[in-house]
């Protein structure tokens, strides 16, 4: 019992550190691992949810679900990836970061 | 032995949230996705511990295998991109700008990364209080399947939920592996420049003595999937990574595939399980309701149909685009040896 | 088979030591060279020692040939993907370390 409160902190903070990166990182790919991370921890709380215990089975129902969502994750990150690519070859950057003049760049910088 | 285990799942608890705090927090865009496949690797042991190995299977084959390979490969697509827009910077004016990476400049404002933290930790602190007022689903689901395992055809629990009670979840699952190949296929073409150097000899004759195992493994998950855990996501996901090493060895043989094979190969998985899926309700029954005793049958029949599928749709998009139009191979054994003996003269 | 399950217990106790060092040589060796050295020579002689541990211990004769295949596996793919690794490190000429 103690051992799944552990584990579903464990997916939270996951799930906290990802939603933060995604946030916070500028640059695309890092956003996109802070996505995966935030689908891992979706993903432990999930199976932590359905973990048996001497009295009670194993609810293979999120089994199945999180091997669902392990593969579409897969696909839309490969997808993401390749827009990325085109991001940084159409604007030279991998970045949601709109390019300033240089003339208005300088008082926010300061 | 109890409190060894403990003792190692507190550790495992602890590692997973560091490694990903270390791997946002790092500057090194590799090093951030080396540890992100190392993170993969201890989620798939947390899986184990969680008594979930098919799980933990798949997690390992796919979650830390193909999608670090995916963003590997990726990143040396960026880099050479860079590395080309570099150049044309340096032949022509250099701005002085662009060489400021943003996260300094956004590091100047503490007020809003204060501000977000706060939020978040008001966000976070909220959804633990909300997960600890679900009503407790203890069970859940488990006593039901395990009372409809004998209709299902197959003896493992997994397996009868993915293909049997809610067989629909998978097929829209592949109709989304399918989707994305799509996607992927649409907005690229995989250039010639992409394709890699000569395989030294030793990855030549590790795939060539991988490459057949990895397909026997593949069959043998596929098949052992029925009773224990395996089954078509784990057979495809080892299938993808043969097909993988095949594109990183750079063989000709993949090159050399003929298009249509291809197409059909991507289409095969999610066209059989939608047939068949309609097909059942010819009988009278619903959707994927399998008639009589032939359950075990069908899924068998399905799941090969879908590990290929699955297999050839991921290394699709390892390859990240669209095969390149039938001339290209030629270009590329030119550049093959050309490059070959560039490396001989720095030697 | 007491006998048996105390050999590998013994035999998978000899292993962990050489995965520790290799690990310690990993992250304390100076370089890219002596690092894949260390992982991958330590690494294989403590994997070799926890499947013979295994298979010692396994009940059945498929079992213990899973486990040498898995094995063999290993091998093949730590000793590959160290040679791999290094021909990547040369060819980016890194040059390899020597005592200042």
């Amino acid at each position: 019992m103690n051992t799944l409160f552990l584990y579903t902190m464990s997916g939270l903070a996951l799930f906290a550190i990802g939603l933060h990166g995604l946030i916070r990182s500028s640059h695309l790919l890092r956003k996109i691992l802070a996505a995966n991370l935030m689908s891992s921890g979706v993903f432990l709380i999930m199976i932590v949810g359905a973990c048996g215990t001497d009295q009670v089975m194993i609810d293979p129902v999120p089994h199945a679900m999180v091997l669902t969502g392990i593969v579409v994750s897969v696909s839309t990150t490969a997808v993401a990836l390749v827009l990325v690519c085109l991001v940084q070859e159409t604007t030279n950057r991998a970045l949601l970061w709109q390019k300033r003049k240089r003339g208005q760049g300088g008082r926010t910088d300061a | 032995m109890m409190d060894v285990m403990g003792f190692f799942d507190i550790v495992l608890a602890l590692a997973l949230p560091w490694l990903g705090w270390r791997l946002l927090a790092s500057s090194d865009l590799f090093r951030a996705v080396v540890l992100f496949i190392s993170l993969g690797l201890l989620m798939s042991l947390t899986w184990v511990r969680l008594q979930a190995p098919d799980v933990a299977l798949a997690e390992a084959a796919i979650g830390a295998g193909l999608t670090g390979a995916l963003f590997l490969s990726a990143l040396r697509r960026l880099e050479r991109l860079s590395e080309s827009e570099r150049r044309l910077e340096h032949a022509g004016k250099r701005e002085e700008d662009e060489t400021i990476p943003p996260e300094k400049r956004r590091r100047a404002k503490p007020v809003a990364y204060v501000l977000s933290l706060f939020l978040l930790v008001v966000f976070v602190l909220l959804l633990g209080w909300s997960l600890g007022q679900t009503p407790g689903a203890k069970g859940g689901l488990g006593p039901a399947v395990a009372g409809q395992m004998g209709q299902s055809g197959v003896q493992s629990q997994v397996t009868a939920v993915l293909l049997n009670f809610r067989g629909y979840d998978t097929l829209l699952e592949m109709m989304v592996l399918f989707l994305a190949a799509l996607g992927v296929w649409s907005l690229t073409r995989v250039r010639q420049t992409q394709q890699g150097e000569v395989p030294g000899p030793v990855l030549a004759t590790l795939v060539r003595l991988l490459v057949p195992l990895m397909i026997i493994v593949a069959g043998y998950l596929v098949w052992i999937g029925s009773s224990r855990a395996g089954g078509a996501f784990q057979g495809g996901a080892v299938l993808a990574a043969a097909g993988v090493l095949l594109l990183l060895a750079n063989v000709t043989v993949v090159r050399q595939v003929p298009a249509g094979l291809l197409r059909w190969a991507l289409v095969l998985g999610p066209l059989l399980f939608l047939l068949t899926a309609v097909a059942c309700m010819g009988g009278g029954g619903n959707l994927l309701e399998y008639p009589g005793q032939s359950a075990g049958v069908w899924i068998l029949f399905i799941e090969s149909a879908t590990a290929v599928s699955i297999g050839v749709t991921l290394a699709a998009l390892y390859a990240g685009g669209r095969p390149p139009a039938p001339s290209a191979p030629e270009k590329d054994n030119e550049e093959g040896p050309g490059s070959g003996v560039d490396k001989g003269g720095k030697a | 088979m007491a006998f048996l399950h105390g050999l590998g217990m013994v035999c998978i106790l000899l292993g962990i030591p050489f995965f520790v060092s290799g690990t310690i040589g990993l992250l304390r060796f100076p370089d890219i060279y002596t690092r894949l050295h260390a992982l991958t020579k330590a690494d294989n002689v403590g994997l070799g020692f926890v499947v013979l541990g295994l298979a010692l211990q396994a009940e059945e004769w498929n079992t213990v040939a899973r486990l040498l295949l898995i094995w063999l596996l290993v091998l093949i793919a730590s000793s590959a993907s160290c040679h791999l690794v290094a021909r990547a490190a040369l060819r980016r000429k890194i040059q390899p370390w020597t005592r200042p």
